[in-house]
C-alpha cells in the first residue's frame, strides 16, 4: 500500500510555489528558466498522482507530453538566451525594458 | 364611378398651370400667362360647382366621401395618403377660395400688365391656389399641413415678389418666420393627436373624440389655435399682416384677405368635435383673443394713412371676428362671415388696386380725394364694398356680423356678453374707420396734384390725370359687389328654412352644432342695436371727414394708434435686446462651455484614464509575472469559493 | 508530527512513507537552493536535486517508464544544456541578489506565492470532485492492478494508450521537435558578412540610445 496522493499533490504545491516565488525574485535570466523547469516538475508530479489516484493512465500519457515540450521548449529558450548574450554581455531581465508603455 | 371621385382634379387644375407656366411661362408671355392660369383656376371652380351639385343630390348624412389617390407615407403605426375629403366643409371653403381666386387671376392680368416678371406672379399664384385647395380638401392632419406649408411658401413669394425692393424681402421673412411659429403648434398638436388615436385621418379622428382625454383634446385646440394665430393674424401674431401690403394688391385681396389667412379660422372649425370636448377655458380663450384682437385692429385702422394699411388692420379685425365666433362655439357664423368677407374684402383690396393703379402707384389716402369723378365704377364698388363690411342692412356684412353678435349674446356667461360688447364697439370702430377710407378717397377736394414723384408698385408712363381701370379689373369688382350685396341670403336668420348654410354644414360639425332658438324679438333686437352702431360710427366719421382738411383730425389719429401701438416696436426692442443677450448666453456660455466642455470633457477623462494606465506598462517582465501570479491568485480563490460554496 | 505520520502508517507500508519523507527533503532543499543560490551554477546542481527527487517519488507511483525517462531527458540533457550555456555566457558572473531595483516586487511576489500554496492545499483538502475529478474517471487503462487481475507492464500500458488514445498529440510533439530543431540551428548558426555588418551597425545605435538613457537619468 502506498501513501495516500494529498502528500505527493501537497510536496507538488510547494515545489511549484517555490519555483514561482523564484521567478519573481531572480534577475538572472537563466535562473528564471530554472524555476519554470522548477514549476513544470511540480505539474508532472502531480499528473502522476492524478493517475494513480484515479486509476487512469492517460495522466502519465500527459506527462510524457509535457517533458517533451519542455524540453524543445529548454532548447529554443536557451537559444535566444545565447543570441542576446552575445551583443549585450550582462543582461538581465530587467535590461529588456523597451517595450515600457 | 361616381362624381365624386373626380375630386382630385380640383387641385390639379392650378397645379397644371403652375407646372406649365415653370416651364414655358416665359414663352408664353403675357397676357397668354395670365389667361391660363385664369382659365386653370376658373376650370378648379367649374369643377368644385360640379362636386356641389353632386353633393346636393346626397342625404345629409351621406355627404362625406373620401377620394384616395395613393399611399404617401406607411411607417411603423403611421399610415398616411394622398386622399381628398369631400364634406360640406370643405366644398364651401374650395367653392369661395376658387371663385374668388379666379377671379382676382382675371384682375392681375390687367394690374399686372406692365411687370417684368408677369409670368412668374401667374406661377405662384397658381401654386398658391393648389396649396390653398389641399389645405381645403385634403382628409388627414398631414396633409393639410402640406398644404398650409404651401400657402406660407407661397405667401412669402408673393409679398417678396418685387424682392428689390428692401421693404419688400424683409416683409416676406416677418411673415414666415412669424407663421413658423404658429406652424409648431400645428405640429405639436399632430404628434399628440397621433399618440392619443393612433391615426391621423380626420374621419378616424373625429370618430374617436369620446376617447380623448380632456387634457390631450385642450392641448391640442390651443395648440391648433395657436397654429391659427400664426396664419390668421391674431394677436400676438398679427405683425406680420400689415407689413405683407408691400406685396401687389391682388397678393393682399387673395392671400390675405379672401383665402390664406382664412386657413387658420377653417382649421378651428374642422376639428371642432375636438374643441368640443376640450375643456370650456380652451373656446372661452380664443374667443377673447378672437375679440381683443378684433379691438386692437379696429383701433389702429382708425389712424393709418395708407390705403391698404387701413385694409390690412380691417382684415384682422375680422378675422379677430370669426375667431371669436368660434370661440363662442359659432361655427356656423364664423363660416359664414369668412364667405361674405371674402367677398367684399376682395372687393375692397381690389378697388384699392385700381384707386392705386390709376393714381400711379399712390397709396396715401391724404394725398387722394375727389376720385368719384375720374374712377365711377371702382367707386360705386367701393361704395358697396363699404356699406358691406360696416354691416350696413341688407348687405352681405350685417347678416353674418349679426350671427356672430347673436351666437356670442346667446351664449350667456359673463364671457359671452363681454364679447359681445367687444364687437358692438368694434363694430362701430369698422364703420368709422372705413367711411373715413372713402371720404378721404373718394369725395372732397382732390389733392392728387400736390403729390411729389411716387415711385411705387408699378410704375409706367401714364397721364397725369387718374383714370379707371381697363376692363379686366372692373369685372371683378362688379361681380364681387353684387356678391357682397346678396350674399347675406346664404344664411337669413328668419328661421330654419332660410338657413341654408347652417343645415349645409351641419353634418360637418355634427355634435359640435349648437342651434340656438333664439327668439325672433331678441335676433331684431340685436340687429338693430348693431346697425345703430354702425349708423353712429358713419356719422362720426362724415362730421369730422367729409369736408374737412384731411389734417385737422389730428386728435382723431392719436400717435400711438399710428404706430400700432408700438406692437411692433416692443417686439423689436424684446428680440432685440433680452432675445440677443439669450440668444449669446446660449451660443457661448451654454453651447461652447456646457456642452463642448461635456464632450471635451469625455475625452479628457479617456485620456487621463489611458495615462494613468499606461504605468502598468512598465516593460519589465518580472512585474508581468507578477501580474500573471495574481491572477492564478484570483482563478483559484473563486475555484475554491465555489467549491465550498 | 509523528502522530499524523502514524496515522498514515497504519495505511502505508514504512518503506513508503519513508522513501517520501526523504525525497521531499531533498527535493524542497534542492528547489530552495535553485532560487537562493547566487551563482547560478550552484543553481543548475540544486536542480538536478529536485529533478532526481521527483524521479525516484514516479517510481514509487509506479510510473517506471517516466521516471526512467524523467532521468534521461531532463537531468541528463537539459540541466547539461543548462551548464552548457552558463559556461558560455560567464561562468563568474554573479547576480546581486540582496538588491531588488523594482518597487515592492518581492513584498508582492513572496505574498502571491504563499496564496497560491495555501489555495491548492485548501482545493485538494476540501476534496470535491471539482478538484479531483472522480465523477468523470473512466479508467483508460488499470494503473494498479485490481485484486485477482493480470498486473500489466507499466511500459506497456503506457505505450498502448499513447499508440491508440493519444496518437495525434504523439504524433504533432514530434513535430514540435522537428521545429525546436530547426529553430536551435537557426539561432546558433554563423552569420554571414552582411548580417554581421548590420549586426555591428544596430549595436552602435543601441548603445548611443543606452548612453543617451544613461544621460537623461
Amino acid at each position: 500500500m502506498t501513501l495516500g496522493g494529498e502528500w505527493y499533490l501537497g510536496l507538488a504545491a510547494v515545489i511549484f510555489t517555490i519555483g514561482a516565488i523564484g521567478l519573481l525574485y531572480r534577475r538572472n535570466v537563466l535562473v528564471m528558466f530554472m524555476c519554470v523547469e522548477l514549476m513544470l516538475n511540480a505539474v508532472n508530479l502531480s499528473f502522476v498522482t492524478m493517475a494513480r489516484m484515479l486509476n487512469d493512465v492517460g495522466g502519465q500519457a500527459v506527462v510524457f507530453f509535457v517533458l517533451v515540450v519542455a524540453a524543445a521548449e529548454v532548447v529554443v529558450g536557451l537559444g535566444i538566451i545565447v543570441a542576446i548574450y552575445r551583443r549585450r554581455v550582462g543582461a538581465t531581465a530587467d535590461d529588456l525594458h523597451m517595450l515600457k508603455g | 364611378m361616381e362624381t365624386l371621385d373626380a375630386l382630385w382634379l380640383v387641385p390639379a387644375f392650378p397645379l397644371a398651370g403652375a407646372l406649365v407656366l415653370l416651364v414655358a411661362g416665359r414663352r408664353l408671355g403675357r397676357p397668354w400667362a395670365g389667361w391660363l392660369a385664369t382659365l386653370m383656376c376658373a376650370g378648379a371652380f367649374a369643377t368644385t360647382v360640379v362636386m356641389f351639385a353632386a353633393m346636393v343630390g346626397l342625404e345629409a348624412e351621406e355627404r362625406h366621401h373620401v377620394t384616395r389617390l395613393f399611399d404617401w407615407i406607411s411607417v411603423g403605426g403611421l399610415d398616411l395618403h394622398v386622399a381628398f375629403l369631400a364634406d360640406p366643409l370643405s366644398i364651401t371653403m374650395a367653392l369661395f377660395v376658387t371663385g374668388v381666386g379666379s377671379l382676382i387671376h382675371l384682375y392681375s392680368i390687367g394690374y399686372m400688365a406692365h411687370d417684368e416678371r408677369f409670368p412668374t406672379f401667374f406661377l405662384y399664384l397658381n401654386l398658391f391656389a393648389f396649396s390653398m385647395l389641399t389645405l381645403v380638401l385634403a382628409d388627414n392632419f398631414v396633409l393639410t399641413f402640406l398644404g398650409w406649408e404651401g400657402v406660407g411658401a407661397c405667401s412669402y413669394f408673393l409679398i417678396s415678389f418685387w424682392f428689390t425692393r428692401e421693404t419688400a424681402a424683409v416683409a416676406g421673412k416677418k411673415a414666415f418666420v412669424t407663421n413658423r411659429i404658429g406652424d409648431f403648434g400645428f405640429m405639436v398638436a399632430t404628434f399628440l393627436l397621433f399618440g392619443a388615436v393612433g391615426s391621423l385621418d380626420y374621419l378616424d379622428v373625429f370618430a374617436s373624440t369620446e376617447q380623448l382625454a380632456t387634457g390631450t383634446a385642450t392641448a391640442v385646440g390651443l395648440l391648433l389655435f395657436l397654429g391659427a394665430a400664426g396664419k390668421s393674424a391674431q394677436l400676438p401674431l398679427l405683425v406680420w399682416l400689415p407689413d405683407a401690403m408691400e406685396g401687389p394688391t391682388p397678393v393682399s385681396a387673395l392671400i390675405h384677405a379672401a383665402t390664406m389667412v382664412t386657413a387658420g379660422v377653417y382649421l378651428l372649425c374642422r376639428v371642432a368635435p375636438i374643441l368640443e370636448v376640450a375643456d370650456p377655458a380652451t373656446l372661452t380663450t380664443i374667443g377673447l383673443v378672437g375679440g381683443a384682437t378684433a379691438l386692437f385692429a379696429a383701433l389702429v385702422a382708425c389712424a393709418q394713412d395708407d390705403i391698404k394699411r387701413v385694409l390690412a388692420y380691417s382684415t384682422v379685425s375680422q378675422l379677430g371676428y370669426m375667431v371669436l365666433a368660434v370661440g363662442t362655439g359659432s361655427f356656423v357664423a364664423a363660416i359664414f362671415h369668412m364667405v361674405t368677407h371674402a367677398f367684399f374684402k376682395a372687393l375692397l383690396f381690389l378697388g384699392a388696386g385700381s384707386v392705386i393703379h390709376g393714381l400711379h402707384d399712390e397709396q396715401d389716402m391724404k394725398r387722394m380725394g375727389g376720385l368719384r369723378k375720374w374712377m365711377p365704377v371702382t367707386y360705386a364698388t367701393f361704395l358697396v364694398g363699404w356699406l358691406a363690411i360696416s354691416g350696413v342692412f341688407p348687405f352681405a356684412g350685417f347678416w353674418s356680423k349679426d350671427e356672430i353678435l347673436l351666437g356670442a349674446w346667446v351664449k350667456g356667461d359673463a364671457t359671452g356678453y363681454l364679447l359681445w360688447g367687444v364687437g358692438l364697439l368694434t363694430a362701430l370702430l369698422t364703420a368709422y374707420y372705413m367711411s373715413r377710407q372713402v371720404f378721404l378717397v373718394f369725395f372732397g377736394e382732390p389733392r392728387c396734384d400736390d403729390r411729389g414723384d411716387a415711385a411705387g408698385e408699378n410704375a409706367h408712363a401714364h397721364a397725369q390725370k387718374p383714370h379707371e381701370s381697363p376692363l379686366t379689373m372692373t369685372i371683378p369688382l362688379v361681380v364681387l359687389a353684387a356678391l357682397s350685396v346678396l350674399g347675406g341670403a346664404l344664411n337669413l336668420p328668419f328661421g330654419k328654412p332660410w338657413l341654408f348654410l347652417e343645415k349645409w354644414l351641419e353634418p360637418s360639425f355634427g355634435e359640435a352644432l349648437h342651434a340656438h332658438d333664439a327668439s325672433g324679438s331678441l335676433k331684431f333686437g340685436l340687429a338693430a342695436v348693431a346697425l345703430a352702431a354702425a349708423v353712429a360710427g358713419i356719422a362720426v366719421a362724415y362730421a369730422r371727414w367729409y369736408k374737412q382738411r384731411p389734417d385737422a383730425n389730428a386728435a382723431f389719429e392719436p400717435v400711438p394708434l399710428r404706430r400700432a401701438l408700438y406692437l411692433d416696436t416692443a417686439y423689436a426692442a424684446f428680440f432685440g435686446g433680452p432675445g440677443r443677450w439669450l440668444a449669446g448666453k446660449t451660443a457661448y456660455v451654454v453651447d461652447a462651455k456646457v456642452v463642448d466642455g461635456a464632450v471635451n470633457g469625455v475625452a479628457a477623462i479617456v485620456r487621463s484614464s489611458g495615462t494613468q494606465l499606461r504605468k502598468l506598462q512598465t516593460g519589465y517582465v518580472r512585474n508581468y509575472a507578477l501580474g500573471i501570479t495574481a491572477g492564478i491568485v484570483l482563478l483559484l480563490a473563486w475555484t475554491a469559493f465555489r467549491v465550498a460554496g | 508530527m509523528t502522530a499524523t505520520l502514524g496515522v498514515l502508517a497504519a495505511n502505508a507500508s514504512n518503506v513508503d512513507t519513508g522513501v517520501f519523507a526523504v525525497c521531499a527533503v531533498v527535493m524542497v532543499a534542492g528547489a530552495l537552493g535553485v532560487v537562493f543560490s547566487r551563482h547560478p551554477v550552484h543553481s543548475a546542481l540544486s536542480l538536478v536535486a529536485t529533478l532526481l527527487g521527483v524521479a525516484v517519488l514516479f517510481v514509487a507511483q509506479e510510473a517506471h517508464f517516466l521516471a526512467a525517462v524523467q532521468v534521461i531527458v531532463y537531468a541528463g540533457a537539459i540541466v547539461v544544456l543548462f551548464l552548457f550555456v552558463i559556461m558560455l555566457v560567464g561562468v563568474d558572473r554573479e547576480e546581486d541578489i540582496d538588491d531588488e531595483p523594482l518597487r515592492g516586487q518581492r513584498v508582492v511576489g513572496a505574498a502571491l506565492g504563499l496564496a497560491v500554496l495555501f489555495l491548492v492545499i485548501a482545493l485538494f483538502q476540501l476534496g470535491s470532485s471539482w478538484v479531483t475529478g472522480e465523477e468523470s474517471v473512466r479508467g483508460a487503462a488499470q494503473v494498479t492492478a485490481a485484486p485477482g487481475v493480470e498486473p500489466v507492464e507499466n511500459v506497456e500500458q503506457l505505450g498502448r494508450s499513447l499508440f491508440t488514445d493519444f496518437l495525434l498529440p504523439f504524433e504533432i510533439t514530434g513535430v514540435l521537435l522537428v521545429i525546436a530543431v530547426v529553430g536551435a540551428v537557426v539561432l546558433a548558426r554563423r552569420l554571414t558578412k552582411e548580417e554581421l555588418a548590420e549586426l555591428r551597425a544596430a549595436e552602435l545605435v543601441e548603445v548611443n540610445q543606452d548612453l543617451q538613457e544613461k544621460v537623461e537619468s
